[in-house]
């Protein structure tokens, strides 16, 4: 059984895998690079990272979240659906071998396999783009996004493993449900992809109760305002803890509830519009309004996960994907047994 | 004879439906088995839960002793050619070899590479590239490789030319002949069948019609015509299977183990054909089925 497993899954195998030679020779050839570029200098070397390399960033990152997708889609939903399509597994249910075990060889090769990519093209992305995490950790999270937060996290170290074999063996069992194959991709990709989104706020934000700390609203860690069409500021946001995951940013007055709109002499606070004279927020007029929310009590809640968090988070997240996996293969064992014909 | 298939009020139901119900019925080994019977009978129903590719919702079955499609050791001891012949389209003749005798421990490599090359199948060629005829035969192989003791084909040449038919069907005798395994294969057409086929089964509307070998079945068979005259007025021991009148003449089908003695009567020979279109063509009798499923056996 294995060998028509790997019979049958072997081009699929081959395309990956060549994909992932193809990134990894570009990442290793670039990545060293900019590891001497860091190591000259800490806060100068994220300024000093190419438009190239920015690329490559965002792209490796965005390649480490899509490929679990297209596991599931290419790898997972056709898995099985093909054989009905064309109705082989009447051929080959009646070999000598129980579906249970048809099942397990083909659940086993190519979930190991889609687990082995995406670990594999996780590792050198995090490899890679270590460096710069690293100094995005220290510097706050202008320049590039802190490890924790959501568009990195889930592209570095090893929660792609778990997403890989989540959307594989999704996309097996929805396959299994709808029993065809162009239909079980797209509802494969539409749920991994509402899973992937969702997760972030809806689950990995839980998993430990969120750090929170109040502090005083100063001109060195506001972050940014917003302000309505009329330029009057709405709200205000501060620097969060270096490398921390902001889940929430807000005002607070001095009883300590929640300001939904910041008082109109705040406007006096905010940074000139782009192209007017830099020297205002220096200006005394700012300076005053700065000491006036110290002496009406407002201060700024933040809520955050902490950039010490990563492994807890990358450790507890990938469990839950296996084992939510698990649970989808029994249910697969199940339906094949007494449910396929 | 112990039965290589035996099936008691077995049931299966689709969906609110029932594609067979009651059906109780045993298959002799050693004889090669017709299934025949109209389109929606429960024919390829029956064959697939024989192969133990659906579970039965009512009843039960047991196949060469055992439940079908329950182990290994059940599988490797039935074969079953599916209906149209599935075969991997991307594999190759050399594969589908490859995959038998990967998937089955009995399997007789010498045999099915000697097929192959009767066949004249170039082993190199994707079974998708193959005729419907050459795919059936690929898929013969595989069932008649694997050495099972009884080998199930479901609708085999329904899909193939008159040609290609005969060839099929004059494969799969010689190898019964060689092997002397027990074979059930089903089809609509009573021609195939008959040119193969020592045991029959008629099956309407899930229920066996008549069932037993093909030659004790000609023998109690037969074609009386002579003057009209009422049906009740017959022996009791000459069950009417059908009947057609003209004004002066009547003409019965009629089976008894007796012999015909009313010199009234010219009795005749019937083919199978004749003898299968007459219990497919009977109409459904709710009200006097005073013979459900006889078995003729001598």
């Amino acid at each position: 059984m294995i060998w028509l497993t790997w019979r049958q899954f072997r081009t699929q195998a081959a395309t990956v895998a060549a994909a992932l030679v193809v990134v990894a020779a570009i990442l290793a050839i670039t990545g060293p690079r900019l590891a001497v570029l860091s190591s000259a200098g800490a806060n100068p070397f994220l300024t000093r990272v190419s438009a190239a390399d920015s690329v490559l960033y965002y792209g490796s990152t965005a390649l480490v979240h899509l490929l679990p997708a297209a596991i599931g889609v290419f790898w997972g939903a056709p898995l099985v659906t093909r054989e009905l399509e064309l109705g082989t597994h009447r051929l080959v249910w009646n070999q000598s071998i129980t579906r249970t075990r048809w099942l397990a060889t083909k659940l086993g090769i190519a979930g190991l396999a889609a687990m082995a990519a995406s670990g594999l093209l996780s590792l050198a992305v995090t490899w890679w783009a270590g460096p710069i995490d690293a100094a995005a950790g220290a510097s706050g999270g202008e320049s590039f996004p802190a490890l924790i937060s959501p568009l990195i996290f889930g592209a570095r170290g090893i929660v792609p493993i778990g997403y890989a074999a989540f959307a594989f063996i999704l996309g097996v069992t929805i396959g299994l449900l709808a029993r065809r194959t162009v239909a079980a991709m797209a509802i494969t990709l539409a749920v991994f992809a509402a899973v992937q989104f969702a997760v972030p706020f809806a689950v990995r934000s839980h998993i430990i109760p969120a750090a929170e700390q109040t502090v005083t609203i100063g001109r060195t860690n506001v972050q940014s305002f917003r302000a309505n069409n009329s330029g009057q500021p709405q709200e205000l946001t501060v620097a969060g803890p270096p490398g921390a995951w902001v889940l929430s940013n807000e005002t607070i007055d001095s009883t300590g509830h929640a300001v939904a709109v910041l008082p109109a002499w705040t406007a006096d606070c905010m940074p000139p519009p782009p192209g007017q004279a830099r020297s205002r927020p220096n200006a005394p007029a700012a300076q005053a309004c700065f000491a006036k929310f110290a002496d009406l009590g407002y201060r700024q809640r933040v809520t955050y996960q902490p950039a010490d968090r990563f492994w807890v988070l990358q450790g507890v997240e990938t469990t839950l994907f296996l084992a939510l996996s698990a649970l989808l293969a029994r249910l697969c064992f199940w339906w094949t047994r007494h449910r396929l014909t | 004879m112990t039965p290589v298939l035996r099936a008691r009020a077995l049931g299966k139901m689709y969906k609110q439906r029932w594609a067979l119900t009651g059906c109780t019925l045993d298959i002799p080994a050693g004889h090669v088995t017709g299934l025949v019977g109209p389109n929606g009978a429960g024919k390829s129903t029956l064959l697939n839960l024989a192969a133990g590719m659906l579970t039965p919702t009512s009843g039960t079955i047991e196949v060469c002793g055992g439940r079908p499609g329950s182990g290994p050791a059940q599988l490797a001891k039935v074969g079953f050619v599916a209906q149209d012949t599935p075969t991997y389209p991307g594999l190759t003749v050399a594969d589908h070899l490859q995959l038998g005798a990967r998937l089955n421990p009995g399997w007789d490599d010498a045999l099915a590479r000697h097929r192959i090359k009767r066949l004249a199948l170039d082993p190199a060629r994707p079974a998708g590239k193959l005729s419907g005829g050459q795919r059936a035969q690929l898929a013969l192989t595989l069932g008649i490789a694997k050495r099972p003791e009884l080998l199930m084909l479901d609708e085999p040449v329904a899909a193939l030319d008159p040609l290609a038919r005969r060839e099929f069907l004059q494969d799969l005798m010689d190898a019964v002949a060689e092997y002397g395994l027990s074979v059930v294969l089903s089809s609509h057409l009573i021609a195939d069948l008959e040119r193969v086929c020592d045991h029959l089964i008629v099956l309407v509307g899930s229920k066996v019609q008549v069932a037993g070998e093909v030659e004790d079945l000609l023998a109690v068979h037969h074609r009386l015509s002579g003057p009209r005259r009422d049906l009740s007025t017959l022996p009791a021991n000459q069950h009417v299977i059908s009947a057609s009148h003209t004004d002066r003449q009547t003409t019965l089908l009629v089976r008894t183990d007796d012999p015909i003695l009313d010199p009234a009567w010219s009795v005749g020979r019937l083919s199978l054909e004749d003898l299968v279109l007459a219990y497919l063509s009977r109409p459904a009798e709710p009200g006097h089925d005073h013979r459900p499923a006889r078995e003729v056996v001598r």
